[in-house]
C-alpha cells in the first residue's frame, strides 16, 4: 500500500493536523453506515437526518473531500445505530407512555 | 482527575440502571391481555378528566375546543369553511360513474351514504384493517379504473363528501372477536405510543402528554376524537390532506422517514384511534390551522 | 360553470356585514414544482364589491394572498333586498362576478 498519496495531501492540507482521509476509508465508513441505515430500515425506524447526512458524506466524497466525506459518513452510522437502539427500546418502553 | 472519576462512576451506574431495569419491567408486564374496552374507557376517562368543562363531542373539534380565542376564529370560519370547494368536488365525483357504468354506490353499504363512521373495518377474510380510502381505491381498481394517490387532492375530496354524509353518527368501530383483529388494534396501539424520529417523539407525547399546549405557534389537538375532523383543510398545506397526507406529515416533522400512505402500520394505527374515540360524532370534513 | 365567488351579506341595524370565498390559485410565481420549475403567477389583481352601483370596498391584491382568499367586512348602509355585486379581475385578464341579494 503507497503511502505516498496519503503523504500528499495531508501535505497539502494546511490546518489538519491529523493523517488525512481515503477514499478507502471513507468507502467503509460509508457502507457501514449504509448498512446500519438498513437495519433501521427493516425496524421501520429509519431518521431523515441520517438520510441527509449519508447523502452529504456521498456529495463531499464526489468532490474529493474525504475529510468531510468520512466525518460525515461516521456520524451517518452514529445516527442509524441511534435509531436502531431507539426502534429497539421502545419495543417495551412504549409502555411507559401507556394511558391505563 | 476527579471529573474523570466522576464519569466513570456515572458510565458504571448507568450501565447497572439499564440491566436491572429490563428484567423488572417484563416480569410486571408479562400478563398483559388485549382489552379494546378496558383501553377505550381509560383513554376517554383520561381526556374527559383532563378537560372538565369540555362536552364529549367538543373533542372532536380539535385545537379549537382547546383555547378559546382559536374557538372564535374556527366559528366564522365554519360560515365559510375552506374545505367547500373540494367537498362539492367530491360530491360531484362520487355521483359520477366510472366508464364501465359503475359507480362507487355499488361498492359500498347503502350507496356509500352515510357510513364513514364504520371505518377503518377487520376484513376477516383479507387478515387486514380496511380504511375508506383503501376501500376507495379497491373499488376503483375493480372497476377498472387507476387509483388515486391517498394523501390528498381527488382521494381527499371523496373521503370529504362521504365523511359530510355521515356528519355527527358517532365513531362504531368494530373489533371482531378475531386473534387477527385484536393483533391489528395492539400494534396500532403500541404505534401510537412508541417514540420514534431524531426527536424521539410519539404520537403521545403531542396529543397525550401536551394536549392545548402550544408546539411551535401551533395548539396541540387532544388525542381522543383526532381523527373525526378528517379529511381536513390545512391552511399549513393550503388544501385539503386525509388521515395518510398527516400521518406522513408528522413523521417527517419529527425527523422520522415516513413509511408510504396505507402501510400496514398506519392503518393499524387508525383502527386503534379510531376505536378508542368510538361514540364520539364524525365531524368531517375540517379546517385546522 | 359554477362562479368562483360565494358571499353572504347580511344587513344589521346600521351595517351590513359581508362574508365571501373565492375559489383562485393564487399562485405567487414563486413557488417551484415537482420538476423544480417556477409555477407562473396567478393571482386576482382587483376586487371589488358595488353596493347600488357604488363601490363599498375595493382591494388590490398581489403575491401575498393565499389561495381560495376569504373576505370579511362590514359597510355602513344596505338594507335587506338590496343587491351586491362582486367582480375581480386577475394579471392573466381572466374575470368572474356575481350579484347576491343582501339577507
Amino acid at each position: 500500500m503507497s503511502i505516498v498519496k496519503p503523504l500528499l495531501v495531508s501535505m497539502l492540507l494546511i490546518a489538519s493536523p491529523a493523517l488525512a482521509a481515503s477514499e478507502a476509508d471513507f468507502k467503509a465508513a460509508y457502507a457501514a453506515a449504509e448498512a446500519a441505515n438498513k437495519e433501521a430500515g427493516s425496524l421501520r425506524n429509519q431518521w431523515t437526518t441520517t438520510a441527509s447526512t449519508l447523502a452529504a458524506a456521498k456529495k463531499a466524497a464526489d468532490g474529493g473531500d474525504f475529510d468531510t466525506a468520512l466525518a460525515r459518513a461516521t456520524e451517518a452510522e452514529a445516527l442509524a445505530k441511534a435509531s436502531i437502539y431507539q426502534a429497539t427500546s421502545e419495543k417495551e418502553r412504549w409502555k411507559d407512555m401507556e394511558i391505563r | 482527575m476527579k471529573p474523570r472519576f466522576a464519569i466513570r462512576l456515572a458510565s458504571a451506574m448507568f450501565a447497572l440502571s439499564l440491566v436491572a431495569m429490563p428484567v423488572f419491567t417484563i416480569t410486571a408486564r408479562a400478563a398483559d391481555k388485549i382489552d379494546p374496552e378496558a383501553d377505550k374507557k381509560a383513554f376517554q376517562k383520561f381526556f374527559t378528566e383532563k378537560f372538565p368543562k369540555l362536552k364529549p363531542e367538543d373533542f372532536v373539534n380539535g385545537p379549537y375546543s382547546m383555547n378559546e380565542d382559536l374557538h372564535k376564529q374556527w366559528e366564522e370560519k365554519e360560515q365559510f369553511p375552506p374545505y367547500e370547494f373540494s367537498l362539492e368536488a367530491g360530491k360531484e365525483m362520487f355521483s359520477r360513474p366510472f366508464k364501465n357504468g359503475k359507480s362507487y354506490a355499488d361498492c359500498f353499504q347503502n350507496q356509500g351514504i352515510g357510513i364513514r363512521q364504520n371505518y377503518p373495518y377487520f376484513d376477516e377474510k383479507d387478515g387486514k384493517v380496511i380504511t375508506l380510502e383503501l376501500a376507495l381505491n379497491r373499488c376503483r381498481e375493480a372497476n377498472g379504473e387507476a387509483p388515486f394517490s391517498y394523501v390528498k387532492d381527488e382521494m381527499a375530496a371523496l373521503t370529504a363528501y362521504m365523511a359530510f354524509t355521515s356528519r355527527g353518527k358517532p365513531f362504531d368501530i368494530k373489533i371482531p372477536n378475531d386473534p387477527r383483529a385484536l393483533e391489528a388494534y395492539q400494534k396500532g396501539k403500541e404505534y401510537f405510543y412508541t417514540r420514534r424520529g431524531q426527536l424521539n417523539f410519539s404520537c403521545a407525547t403531542c396529543h397525550v402528554q401536551s394536549p392545548g399546549e402550544r408546539i411551535r405557534a401551533e395548539v396541540l389537538a387532544p388525542a381522543l376524537g383526532i381523527l373525526n375532523a378528517m379529511p381536513i383543510y390545512r391552511s399549513e398545506w393550503s388544501g385539503m390532506g386525509t388521515t395518510s397526507r398527516r400521518f406522513t406529515t408528522c413523521n417527517s416533522q419529527i425527523r422520522g422517514v415516513p413509511l408510504t400512505p396505507q402501510d400496514d402500520e398506519y392503518r393499524n394505527l387508525e383502527y386503534y384511534l379510531s376505536y378508542v374515540s368510538n361514540g364520539m360524532p364524525i365531524s368531517g370534513p375540517g379546517a385546522r390551522p | 360553470m359554477a362562479s368562483t365567488i360565494r358571499v353572504r351579506a347580511v344587513a344589521g341595524a346600521e351595517t351590513t356585514d359581508v362574508q365571501s370565498l373565492i375559489q383562485h390559485p393564487m399562485d405567487s410565481g414563486f413557488v417551484k414544482d415537482v420538476k423544480g420549475e417556477f409555477i407562473p403567477a396567478h393571482f386576482i389583481q382587483e376586487l371589488t364589491f358595488e353596493h347600488n352601483g357604488k363601490p363599498v370596498f375595493v382591494a388590490d391584491w398581489g403575491a401575498a394572498v393565499s389561495k381560495d382568499p376569504y373576505v370579511k367586512f362590514a359597510f355602513k348602509g344596505g338594507k335587506k333586498g338590496d343587491d351586491l355585486k362582486i367582480s375581480w379581475i386577475d394579471n392573466k385578464g381572466a374575470t368572474d362576478t356575481t350579484t347576491a341579494m343582501i339577507q
